[in-house]
């Protein structure tokens, strides 16, 4: 039995060094670890946190950044009532059409529309930025080592001057947490870089945290209904496997 | 099952037509003799037949939604993420089922490796097997193209480029396999087609080796054949039951990756669309793959053999030389519990595979305590190789087995010695 | 004594048996529900479910088919004639028996859901030049329903009037369906 356990420990192992190679491969590049409502079997979002992320993403990422994947009537999600959401969809233009005489034209968004992008396309983005393109952030957080941390640590990871002997590109800015430290996006945020409806004081670290959790959603809308279900499958199949278990002990009991 | 239940009226005219339930009586019923003395080790075989199926039945209802187009396949799995109804959930079993699939299948394979259930009569089950996990690694490798992530796409290149060592032909095996000039469309289309056809290839290659199974019916811990009645009990309800019990743990753990660490098994880089023009920094195949990755990237020029090409037969072989084990081995005692040697060699070798699969999570050029990866990597291929063609033929000639117990019964009963376990 | 201990494990066996059975038939049926329900329309097709009908340029007469999830919507502005004639039907004369004045919110406009209420097919009726079935409204060339200018199901094998979709005025010439 014991060597049962021990053979069984060692399979698992194995497949957590599998999976955890890659991680450990990743350029050494320490990301300080945050506490965010999110992470952990029971983690749900910060309400609070996600509504003034989404106006940071609004008021300043969405000037650059598409957020494709994501529609306005998605922003239910986050505690936004129907007539809210109308409001905060038909701000943004969407192109739509043809119409009758066949022309594309312009309308505000419907809470069905997705997320209205800065630019028509992957060269205008460019075009306007330098030749650098502004990543969709849909999925940021997901497609990214390290998530949220990484998230926050980049946004609050630029530093003025280059270390001695770092030669900096021309228009590219020092950043400790992006690879090769060199990033063409201008340090995107600081303190009261935007002003909270709600009033929490907008120090550069609070817009950090609620964009990436904001983004965090984006990256992953069924977090919560998945933690949710989970938890009730977890522990229905518990109580099952105990009961398959008291079965086949009946059943094997006869056999000795 | 009973005789009464046959004398059902309904079940007799079936049964006299199609003799049905009595073939399933025989399979997995009561009617089938299985030793008695299997641990829990014989439960990973019908796990992974239950995964395969899970797989099936997720990857149908992902195919409803899915379009194998290079502009909206990534889109079509998002919006199966966050629009279609569980889809999300769906997704994530068909996601991690994969990675479940290979882990039980692996331990299955180890499990025949340690007891000997490739030996005579059962050489044809267990290149069957070999099948098997060939198919399952050509449907595991398309599938995993079809989000159109970053890995996605460079997994496609990178795999389909192995056929360009092929020589003088390799170049137009390669254009043929992607139907253009480069991995595109035609190529997701096809992949999309072969990774829905193969799984039933593979039920097909299983309901085979189940088939090769029935006939000389399960190996033993001990490894000596069944001599009698007083050996076995009914597969059911038996091990109808165990295998139930063993299917709770085994989702327990399951849907703890499900539902708590979805992507855990994934890269983040295939959350990015697939872009042609720029190959992520680090392309790391799924975990199931780094050991045969790790074969791949560490054969060097030999004479003539360029490395592409070597580095490609080995890692064909690190799989087809599974093919040859039944005859590598001499062995008269199929049990590892009573072959001393063999059975060191046996976790050397099990440690050799993982050594094997963290030298592919890692870049051939980076270094672990001064020693080179890339050298890891040749010292445990060739420790892989040896094993089964020096090793296993010498060992099984030269190790002095212990006696095993007379019968299966006389094992459960404790009168012979109970071996090493 | 011994009889009575082991008709009780017994009994207790049975218990544990017939209650593991019913716990896991209730776990694999609902572990069936997300495969249903992932059939069923998606978050986003939902969403798409209004159309908007611009209603000025459709003259006396004329009908137009719009689309609205996935279907056909009839828009016919009907003649002074077709009102009255669909206003003076008497109820007992219909198949499905609707009054006109239930059908529509303002009489000229009629406004429903161009499937035929026996097997789907399209009705014919709504170009100039195609058939109106005796009651000059549609006729269905499937298996030869008619339908009269009200929508209502006159003749043939069709079980009800053509469904009137939930619709609302968002200005006077501006209507959203859905």
């Amino acid at each position: 039995m014991r060597k049962t356990i021990k053979a069984t420990l060692l399979v698992m192992a194995m497949s957590l060094t599998f999976a955890a190679g890659p991680v450990i491969a990743a350029e050494g590049i320490k990301l300080p670890a945050r506490n965010w409502s999110f992470t952990g079997m029971f983690g749900t979002f910060d309400r609070g946190s996600q509504q003034r992320g989404l106006q940071v993403y609004l008021e300043v990422c969405a000037s650059c950044h598409s957020l494709r994947l994501l529609a306005y009537r998605n922003l239910a999600g986050i505690g936004f009532s129907e007539d809210q959401i109308k409001a905060i969809a038909a701000e943004a233009e969407v192109t739509d059409g043809p119409n009758e005489e066949g022309e594309m034209f312009d309308r505000p968004a419907r809470p069905s529309d997705r997320f209205a992008s800065p630019f028509p396309n992957d060269n205008a983005a460019r075009a306007s930025n330098n030749g650098a393109l502004p990543p969709d952030l849909s999925l940021m957080v997901k497609a990214r080592k390290g998530g949220a941390d990484y998230l926050h640590a980049l946004l609050t990871g630029y530093k003025e001057e280059p270390p001695a002997g770092f030669t900096l590109g021309d228009g590219m800015n020092y950043n400790t947490y992006f690879a090769g430290h060199q990033i063409a996006m201008a340090p995107p945020i600081a303190d009261d870089a935007v002003e909270y409806a709600d009033g929490t004081k907008a120090t550069a670290k609070q817009i950090a945290t609620d964009i990436s959790t904001f983004l965090a959603w984006t990256a992953e809308p069924e977090l919560e209904e998945r933690k949710r279900l989970g938890i009730k499958v977890l522990l229905f199949l518990i109580v099952l496997t105990a009961m398959l278990y008291a079965v086949k002990r009946q059943i094997w009991k006869d056999l000795h | 099952m009973s005789n009464k239940f046959y004398e059902n009226p309904v079940i007799k005219w079936i049964e006299y037509r199609l003799p049905i339930f009595s073939f399933i009586d025989e399979s997995v019923g009561s009617g089938y003799p299985t030793p008695k003395n299997l641990n829990y080790w014989w439960n990973f075989g019908s796990l992974a037949g239950i995964v395969l199926t899970i797989m099936i039945v997720t990857g149908i209802v992902l195919a409803m939604s899915y379009t194998p187009h290079v502009d909206y396949a990534f889109e079509s799995v998002e919006r199966i993420m966050r629009d279609v109804n569980y889809g999300w959930l769906m997704r994530y079993i068909h996601m991690n089922g994969g990675s479940m699939f290979f882990l039980l299948v692996y331990i299955h394979m180890f499990r025949g490796l340690y007891y000997g259930s490739y030996k005579e009569p059962r050489e044809l089950l267990w290149i069957i097997g070999v099948f098997i996990i060939l198919a399952m690694m050509a449907t595991a490798f398309m599938g995993y193209v079809l989000p159109w992530g970053q890995q996605s796409f460079w997994a496609a290149t990178v795999i389909t480029n192995l056929f360009s060592a092929v020589p003088l032909i390799g170049d137009s095996i390669v254009t043929w396999l992607w139907g253009g000039f480069s991995v595109d469309n035609p190529t997701l289309n096809r992949f999309f087609s072969f990774h829905y056809l193969l799984p039933f290839v593979i039920f097909a290659l299983v309901f085979v080796h189940l088939w090769a199974l029935h006939v000389h019916k399960s190996n033993n811990p001990i490894g000596v054949d069944i001599k009698g009645p007083q050996d076995t009990i009914p597969f059911h309800p038996y091990y109808t039951m165990k295998d139930l019990y063993g299917l709770g743990v085994f989702m327990i753990f399951f849907m703890f990756f499900v539902f708590f660490a979805p992507n855990f098994f994934a890269e983040p880089d295939n959350y990015i669309k697939a872009n042609p023009l720029v190959t992520p920094t680090h392309i790391v195949p799924e975990w199931y793959f780094l050991p045969a990755y790790a074969v791949l990237r560490a054969v060097p020029d030999i004479w003539f053999i360029s490395a592409k090409l070597g580095g490609v037969i080995a890692m064909f072989g690190f799989t087809l030389v599974l093919l040859l084990l039944p005859w590598l081995d001499r062995s008269p005692v199929r049990s590892a519990r009573f072959r001393p040697i063999y059975r060191q060699f046996f976790w050397v070798f099990f440690i050799d595979c993982i050594i094997l699969g963290w030298v592919g999570a890692n870049t051939p050029d980076a270094v672990f305590h001064g020693i080179p990866f890339l050298w890891i990597g040749r010292a445990a291929t060739v420790y892989y190789f040896a094993h089964f063609l020096i090793l296993i033929p010498l060992i099984s000639i030269l190790e002095k087995p212990k006696m095993p117990p007379q019968s299966i019964s006389a094992a459960v009963t404790g009168t012979a010695s109970k071996g090493a376990e | 004594m011994s009889e009575t201990a082991s008709s009780d494990d017994k009994t207790r066996r049975d218990f544990l048996l017939l209650s593991t059975i019913a716990v896991g038939a209730v776990g694999s049926g609902l572990a069936v529900w997300p495969f249903v329900d992932s059939m069923n329309p998606a978050a986003d097709t939902l969403a798409l479910s209004t159309t908007e009908v611009d209603l000025e340029p459709i003259e006396e007469g004329q009908s137009i088919t719009v689309v609205w999830q996935g279907k056909p919507v009839f828009v016919r502005h009907r003649t002074a004639e077709e009102i009255k004639a669909a206003e003076a039907v008497a109820l007992e004369d219909l198949i499905d028996p609707q009054a006109d004045k239930d059908r529509v919110k303002k009489s000229e406009w009629l406004i429903m859901v161009g499937i035929c209420t026996h097997l789907g097919c399209i009705p014919l009726g709504q170009k100039a030049s195609d058939p109106k079935g005796e009651f000059g409204g549609w006729f269905c060339p499937c298996h030869g329903s008619h339908y009269d200018t009200s929508g209502r199901i006159r003749k043939g094998p069709a079980p009800k009037n053509l469904p009137v979709p939930a619709y609302q005025y968002l200005t006077d010439t501006t209507v959203k369906i859905g």
